[in-house]
């Protein structure tokens, strides 16, 4: 146990954010070393949330483990259904139908313009400012209402499975989707207005937090975290998977490397994957949801792997298969893990209040980080 | 099929608002009389303004911010003021997973809540361990291993609504002195509540 407030011998003082504070979105633990106002040190307490995913990934079947994962990083739950259906199908060494290909793509842009909004709201609410939230929320619910149809579920969709997907989309999906982009777009100047011109909140932002690029090569930073310092690493991009490459879209980056930056890449993303899916949403080809697998899957003996880019970064599922119905071991690689390490870093030097807002532009999820 | 309006809550809520006062008023000459029970009067008070702590530790956190976004907004019952310290909060919501580590942490919130409190154990994960019963070895077989619960809503996560149920719900609860507080305090205790003991 880590007493709740202690002092060093050379006049630091020692404090505890969390596990239970509204700013941690969720329940990290940050033992702060701060002398008067300015921090010295930084250290993240993991395991509050470790719920051993991992090893219990050992004994489910190839099947069974996809649902485990949409509790990990519940915010981008499809996406991450989606690495380890990749990665099964790799084992597998099965085509999947080109139906399904863009089906999980439009899910997987839907998830992540979701995952930023709720960012985006809580970011603010971090700040200060509530009724961004409440704005953030709203475009949100529209994109529930779509997956609820389609999947069955709000947040933790488990729809993905190797060789495609559970169920054909509804037929209401692609009606929905555009009347959920023609929302969109009237909103996203609502946003810019209630907070990104806001000078406020741009004080808060700009030049606090800074990561140089090759801090966040050398941290291991992916996704939005390392792009607001001007890092290329979008895996759609570098390592295309499903139909990424034949889809006309941009990779965001910002060059200053600070908290405004990482803001910046969010809510540009945002607008990127809307162009996504308004690629798609008229051509989804006509066939089959899913590819003929057998009942039981066995993976061949050796290991397997593959990355995604989820809403927060590099999501890696790496499988080592002994020829049975369920793997050996499997490690997930989670981008927060990765994007916290950086936190100590990027805090050293600057204010306490300003930790808060850094924390919000890493977008951290814990169970993603524990899992 | 279109979900357009949440009937059986807007019911439910309505008929709370009906019989929303606890006793009977007598008209007299000049004015009138209330008749009721002090209890009934307080219980009927605090379900109108329970607020709850900020305490999310998984997926099912997300689902409570839906709660308290536009859509759903628990304000309505009298749920808006989320406290971030459990002193000035009446309601703790578990929402998520209890791990080992966690456990001691929750103990101390509950601990550290003014009475009367009450706990809401949202989703599987907070019931039973839900989907993390199997297999685990770091997950707490549902919160009320480790303080009691009042109110259970199953799902994974539960929808907007069923918490909303819950939390209505938990007002009937308030209101009817069905709460494991109030049943354990009609019996006289030392040093218990003056209140209680009227």
């Amino acid at each position: 146990m880590v007493e709740e407030i202690a002092s060093t011998a050379d006049g630091n003082i020692i404090l505890n954010l969390g596990p239970q504070h509204p700013a941690t979105h969720g329940v990290l633990h940050l033992v702060i070393t701060i002398n008067g106002e300015t921090i010295q040190k930084v250290e993240p307490h993991l395991g509050y949330i470790h719920r051993s995913i991992e090893k219990m990934c050992e004994s489910l079947t190839y099947r069974q483990f996809i649902y485990v994962t949409s509790r990990m990083d519940y915010l981008s739950s499809h996406i991450n259904n989606h690495a380890c259906a990749l990665c099964v199908e790799k084992g597998l060494q099965i085509e999947i139908p080109s139906r399904s290909q863009v089906i999980r793509v439009l899910m997987d842009e839907l998830t992540r313009i979701a995952s930023h909004e709720l960012w985006w709201g809580a970011m603010a609410m971090d700040l200060g400012a509530f009724t961004p939230f409440f704005h953030a929320f709203r475009e949100r619910e529209a994109i529930n209402d779509i997956m609820e149809e389609t999947c069955g579920a709000r947040l933790t969709m488990n729809y993905m499975v190797p060789g495609g997907v559970m169920q054909d989309i509804h037929p209401n999906f692609q009606r929905r989707v555009k009347e959920f982009i023609t929302l969109f777009k009237s909103k996203v100047s609502e946003y810019n207005e209630l907070v990104t011109g806001n000078i406020i909140f741009q004080n808060r932002m700009k030049g606090v937090g800074n990561l140089s690029a090759a801090d966040a090569i050398s941290f291991g930073c992916t996704g939005p975290t390392a792009r607001g310092s001007g890092v290329s690493c979008d895996i759609r991009k570098l390592y295309p998977y499903e139909i990424y490459e034949k889809l006309d879209f941009e990779e965001i980056l910002e060059s200053d490397g600070d908290s405004f930056a990482r803001y910046m890449v969010r809510v540009r993303e945002m607008s990127q994957s809307i162009s996504i899916i308004e690629q798609l949403i008229d051509n989804i080809p006509e066939g089959d949801f899913q590819a003929k697998t057998k009942a039981v899957l066995k993976l061949p003996k050796g290991e397997f792997y593959q990355r995604v880019e989820t809403a927060r970064g590099d999501f890696g599922v790496y499988i080592v298969s002994e020829g049975g119905t369920t793997p050996y071991r499997i490690k997930y690689r989670s981008p927060g893990f990765s994007n916290l390490s950086a936190l100590d870093h990027m805090a050293r030097g600057s204010k306490l209040g300003d930790l808060v807002a850094m924390m919000g532009t890493l977008d951290l999820v814990i169970p993603d980080i524990d899992r | 099929m279109e979900i357009t309006s949440n009937h059986s809550i807007d019911k439910q809520a309505s008929s709370i608002g009906e019989n929303s006062f606890p006793g009977q008023i007598h008209d007299t000459p000049g004015g009138g009389v209330v008749l009721s029970k002090l209890d009934d009067i307080i219980n009927w008070a605090r379900s109108n303004s329970l607020w709850p702590l900020t305490f999310a530790t998984s997926c099912c956190g997300i689902e409570m911010m839906s709660v308290a976004a536009a859509k759903y907004d628990f304000s309505r019952f009298g749920f808006e003021v989320a406290r971030a310290s459990p002193r000035q909060a009446d309601v703790i919501i578990i929402a998520g997973t209890i791990v080992n580590k966690m456990a001691p942490v929750l103990k101390r919130l509950y601990d550290q809540m003014a009475d009367p409190k009450y706990v809401i154990a949202m989703g599987a994960c907070a019931i039973s361990g839900g989907p993390f019963f199997y297999n685990t070895y770091s997950v707490v077989k549902g919160a009320d291993h480790v303080i009691p619960v009042d109110v259970y809503v199953a799902g994974c996560p539960p929808r907007p609504e069923a918490l909303l149920h819950a939390l209505i719900s938990l007002q009937d609860k308030i209101k009817s002195g069905q709460t494991r507080e109030q049943i354990q305090v009609s019996k006289p205790v030392a040093g218990g509540d003056i209140l209680h003991q009227l």
